[in-house]
């Protein structure tokens, strides 16, 4: 009984506390719980290093960070937004986050985006709105595009090809010196994918693609089959690597390094292991995925990864004042640094770093993607529609023939998703 | 009660208390309490679960519970209608408790599987290992003849042939698809040396699943291999004896006297390596991710996919791909424990 009263007393207390300082306003305090998938080292420390500045800036406030693996996060945030709710989670943009925003799970924090600051995010306000609301904040982003060796492409006499017609001919030309155009992993599937993001975004445009992966256009369309005509043409004349079914894409990065594939489509994460394993920036350079159709605008796919607020956050004030500090243009210059994630910072106002590749990929989205800018196929799409779709597209890369039977297999499955 | 002194053992037997009376019977009972309460709540009941989950269609997630505070205009349902919003509303309060978001199908996620084509992938890959995985049973057996004999060293070659089955399954299929790599693997090499044109096992949809098998059955013979080496110690020697001196020898040794003897060996081998192969998971897994193109999916896998995994958000449609794996394990176990059952009463 005696510790009964004590303990009662005790929350008391602490519930007084809590109170008095939300009523304070500016010096946070108790508890903020962040749980993080930047499992990576890189990641990781650019994560625990937030967690320190953002600590230094409110002394009184107690930062319980948990990092979970990337993979594994994936499956375990099911659990933890329902059971045990963290302040702050991580998670993607647009229809990845569906699924929670539906359940209520993630906090609608339209009041953050109405805020001056969030002026500079514009760029990715499309992708964190679910039916008029924002449900999280984004903190990087990285561009998609040809990565390629410049080394190759000048002793064959080639250059950066801006029309499919170039890029068909630059094909023909690596070909016929015994190499592959392209290298490719299609064992995880989601490579192939974005393949498909920009054949069709090149032959349809960004509206029609968004559309299909929203479900309101059919895969038997003919807008479709012709996306499917295009990058048919680069199978036929055997501009992809041979068994790519069986690699990851990071299996299939040393077709690059050794000469035996020119190019790799992919996003700039693929530019560490590349240096990495030797390549010098002379070897190696970066163009934009060419023209197909001149009357569609370019768009490219920049994928977005973000903060959010879950539902069951205890300390909310802390937690969206972490996010003001997240997007901050300070913060996102410091943990986009070439040293750190090496990617873009979304707010507009930050810098980039001075690096050729992240310097071509700001240029690019910034000013040479009219069109819009896509997440990725299985962030646009609903979850399991772009399993079975990038089934099926690794499916078309193997065996073109049974294009047929896969859009049929598409369309069936387009009326049972959505 | 003149009874009572001339017995004095009964009056202290009744003495006692309840439990010391009922000793003999209870103890058992407190022993397997434990195992029977964990077993009860972390596999029968979940059991039962599966089915309900099976009926219903849902993503697996809960949803806050908002309800009016008192004395506001709002009530408890339209509060909870808002969803999110709720928390914008002054009249509304998080309940803390969570409801689910499932919604009763019926037998829906049953009638889809009828039309489903990866699931039906998935039983005849199901078939596959069930069929081939039997290989194990005389494998093993052939190796553990082989190595049932006294030279120097035995111990450590027997050890080197169970190797397999210690390390995880995970190394295995990890070491297997380096093996089969169209580029750096070891098995076009071998191939090309005996003039044969390389082949991308792991690639080829009508390959993979025999690929996986392989690298399934190496572990697997080694633990069958195991079972045989301690029941080949208990073959009465006698009776070889005898048998030596009728004059048979060789296959018909085997086959008529020491088999025969491993009966029950084999009956266990047979029992890990049916449940072996149809909760194969690991090896798919890690291999081929279930692909190419989804070619080698087993039931386990394809649930998991369903249900679990990233792109997986399907309970119901899993459960119900889980109920029916549980089918038709339920028909081996039944057959396994039938079988058991016979053999006790049989002595």
């Amino acid at each position: 009984m005696k510790s009964f009263a004590k303990w009662s007393a005790a929350s008391a207390v602490a519930a007084m506390m809590a109170t008095s300082a939300s009523a304070d306003g500016h010096a946070l305090s108790g508890d903020l719980v962040i749980f993080s998938d930047m499992s990576n080292p890189a990641p990781r420390a650019v994560m625990e290093g937030m967690v320190e500045r953002f600590g230094a800036m409110h002394p009184d406030l107690n930062i319980e960070l948990t990092i979970i693996d990337r993979e594994a996060y994936k499956t375990q945030i099911r659990n933890f937004l329902t059971a045990d709710a963290p302040d702050v989670a991580n998670w993607y943009a647009a229809n990845r986050m569906r699924p929670y925003v539906d359940a209520g799970l993630f906090m609608d924090i339209s009041d953050l985006w109405a805020e001056e600051e969030f002026a500079n995010l514009a760029s990715t306000r499309g992708a964190m709105t679910i039916d008029g609301a924002q449900y999280g904040v984004p903190y990087t982003y990285y561009q998609w595009g040809v990565y390629y060796r410049e080394d190759i492409f000048a002793e064959l006499g080639l250059s950066e090809p801006t029309t499919w017609e170039e890029e068909l001919a630059n094909c023909q030309v690596i070909v016929d010196s015994g190499r592959a155009c392209y290298s490719i992993g299609s064992k995880f599937l989601w490579t192939a994918g974005g393949w498909f993001d920009y054949i069709n975004m090149r032959t349809n445009g960004y509206d029609f693609h968004a559309s299909l992966l929203a479900g309101n256009e059919s895969w038997t369309s003919d807008e479709v089959r012709a996306t499917f005509a295009n990058w048919r043409q680069l199978i036929d004349m055997g501009g992809f690597i041979a068994d790519h079914q069986s690699y990851s894409w990071q299996e299939a990065l040393p077709f690059v390094v050794e000469g035996e594939a020119t190019a790799y489509l992919i996003g700039n994460f693929a530019v560490q292991p590349l240096r990495d394993a030797g390549l010098t920036d002379d070897q190696l350079d970066f163009y934009q995925f060419p023209a197909i159709n001149s009357d569609v605008e370019l768009a490219e796919d920049a994928p977005t990864d973000t903060f959010h607020i879950p539902s069951g956050a205890q300390n909310v004030e802390a937690a969206k004042e972490f996010l003001r500090f997240v997007v901050s243009a300070e913060n996102q210059t410091i943990i986009n640094a070439g040293d750190a994630l090496g990617q873009l910072p979304v707010n507009s106002a930050a810098s980039v770093d001075d690096d050729e590749f992240l310097n071509q990929g700001f240029a690019m989205l910034s000013s040479n993607s009219p069109g819009g800018v896509a997440q990725f196929f299985d962030r646009d799409a609903p979850a399991e529609m772009a399993a079975i779709a990038m089934e099926g597209l690794q499916e078309f890369m193997v065996f073109p023939d049974n294009l047929e039977d896969i859009l049929a297999r598409l369309e069936d499955a387009r009326g049972s998703v959505y | 009660m003149a009874d009572t002194s001339i017995q004095p053992g009964v009056a202290a037997r009744s003495g006692r208390g309840w439990y010391k009376r009922n000793e003999i019977a209870v103890t058992p009972w407190l022993f397997l309490l434990p195992g029977v309460l964990f077993f009860a709540v972390y596999v029968i009941w979940p059991i039962f679960q599966s089915f309900q989950i099976s009926l219903y269609e849902w993503d697996g997630l809960d949803r806050p519970v908002y309800v009016a505070l008192e004395g506001a205009e709002i009530t408890d349902a339209e509060c909870d209608a808002l969803g999110p919003r709720a928390r914008g509303n002054p009249g509304c309060a998080d309940s803390g408790t969570t409801a689910s978001t499932a919604e009763y199908v019926g037998l829906d996620n049953y009638r889809e599987l009828l039309g489903d084509r990866n699931f039906e992938t998935s039983l005849w890959n199901n078939l596959k290992w069930l069929i081939l995985y039997l290989l194990a049973i005389p494998a093993g057996l052939f190796i553990a003849l082989f190595l049932n004999q006294t030279v120097f060293g035995i111990r450590l070659y027997k050890s080197m042939f169970f190797f397999p089955f210690v390390i995880s399954q995970i190394v295995v299929g990890l070491v297997f698809s380096w093996f089969y790599r169209p580029d750096v693997g070891l098995l076009p090499p071998i191939l090309a040396f005996f003039g044969l044109e390389g082949v991308n096992v792991l690639g080829d949809p009508t390959l993979a699943t025999y690929g996986i098998i392989a690298a399934g059955l190496w572990p697997q013979t080694a633990y069958c291999m195991i079972l045989y080496l301690t029941g080949l110690n208990a073959v009465d020697p006698e009776q070889v004896e005898a048998a030596r001196l009728d004059g048979a020898k060789g296959h018909k040794m085997l086959w008529y006297v020491i088999i025969p003897q491993l009966k029950p060996a084999t009956f266990i081998a047979f029992v890990v390596t049916i449940i072996g192969a149809l909760r194969s998971f690991d090896l798919i897994s890690i291999m081929t991710n279930g692909g190419p193109f989804g070619s080698t999916r087993v039931l386990s896998f394809y649930m998991f996919e369903k249900a679990l995994s990233e792109y997986g958000f399907r309970m119901g449609y899993g459960a119900a791909i889980a109920v029916v794996l549980f089918i038709i394990m339920l028909f081996f176990i039944g057959y396994f424990l039938w079988s058991m059952y016979q053999d006790e009463k049989g002595r």
